[in-house]
């Protein structure tokens, strides 16, 4: 069963992730995020199915482990289009959302691709390896793409702050969940303190999306050379 | 080996992420103007320097929490920690640095002063409403 820090956590997460929504629709920003939107519902119902299955099937069972491994798959996929959304709003005058469709497809075909290639080497459990190899590679692959997203709102002199707010914090999570990857492949025998880490990190984007829905304004503007780490 | 480098590559992509979202939330503050009884309560005129920050947080630390700014709050000081790291180490060597982290030190300062009057407004609101009941 979990113990009170962990339901600490996945309260607050899951609260959070409500709220993100609540927030949106309460600043009438909910059809502009759409799928921004959709994915933290999607988190909420994930949160609220995983309390459910480990309640009566306990986190050593295998029906948890699937449920958490196929819905941590398909939550990274829905990351993933929310992640492409932002680009949508970035490129938005540029009328490139045809050409930013394709690419996002090709490049998921791509990561599911070399997944299932690292994955085709072993030999059981072959589809919860892939979903997880699957969402690892995509995180992996959100990183970067944010990244390149953050230059491009540098280079298109993007002003508005909550766009900026929430490719930031995009950025955030993605870079922190890949260093905690790495470290949890660099010290395995560090597992008492990852799983402490881990569920604090979930609460990261949530956590800051919604202090933007509900913060700053749709209209507010910044000079993004502001923001700049080596100052410009 | 792998794990090291993607470690070293996400820390580093991390460090300017984190920074980028603080400055985003002390620019977005940074065009509000202190109230005549904030500047008087934190001695903060028009710029903020970067040894007000421990007296402006202790002030917000007194003031009832809004859940909303908490986590800003949070991040600012933690982004604080960070800059007094690199005045202490990287600064004492490359001079414009330190010129840059003063800089911004007086920008976090000036951030919890912000972040003090909404606290306050929000007090006064809460004692407003309880009168009233």
């Amino acid at each position: 069963m979990l113990g009170p820090f962990e339901c600490f956590v996945w309260l607050l997460c899951t609260l959070l992730e409500a709220g993100v929504v609540v927030c949106a629709v309460r600043t009438r920003s909910f059809r502009r995020y759409f799928l921004l939107n959709v994915y933290m519902g999607l988190s909420f119902l994930v949160s609220v199915g995983r309390y459910t299955v480990l309640r009566h099937s306990g986190v050593d069972s295998l029906e948890y482990a699937y449920f958490y491994f196929y819905s941590d798959a398909l939550l990274t996929i829905g990351l993933y289009f929310a992640l492409l959304s932002l680009y949508s709003l970035v490129f938005d005058e540029m009328k490139a959302e045809r050409y930013l469709r394709l690419g996002a497809f090709l490049l998921l075909g791509a990561t599911a691709w070399f997944s299932y290639e690292i994955v085709n080497q072993s030999t059981h459990r072959m589809l919860t390896h892939f979903a997880f190899e699957l969402s690892q590679n995509l995180y992996f692959v959100g990183l970067v793409l944010t990244y390149v997203l953050w230059g491009a709102i540098f280079k298109l002199r993007e002003s508005r702050t909550r766009l900026i707010q929430l490719v930031l914090a995009l950025g955030i999570y993605f870079s922190a969940f890949a260093a905690n990857y790495a470290l949890r492949n660099l010290y395995p025998n560090l597992q008492p303190v990852w799983h402490f880490v881990t569920p604090l990190l979930g609460c990261i984007l949530p956590a800051t999306w919604m202090f933007a829905f509900l913060r700053v304004p749709e209209e507010a503007r910044l000079v993004p050379a502001r923001l700049a780490v080596v100052p410009r | 080996m792998t794990a090291a480098i993607i470690f070293v590559i996400s820390m580093a992509a991390l460090l300017q992420f984190f920074i980028s979202y603080c400055r985003s939330l002390i620019a977005a503050s940074s065009k509000q103007v202190l109230s005549p009884e904030v500047k008087d309560v934190t001695g903060i005129q028009k710029f903020a320097s970067g040894e007000d920050f421990n007296r402006v947080m202790q002030l917000l630390q007194l003031c009832p929490e809004r859940p909303e700014d908490r986590n800003s709050v949070q991040a600012i000081g933690a982004y604080f920690k960070i800059l007094n790291f690199l005045r202490s180490t990287v600064a004492r060597i490359v001079p414009s640095m330190q010129v840059w982290t003063e800089l911004e030190r007086g920008h976090c300062a000036y951030f919890a002063a912000v972040a003090l009057e909404r606290r306050i407004s929000f007090s006064r609101d809460m004692l407003a409403q309880q009168m009233d009941a």
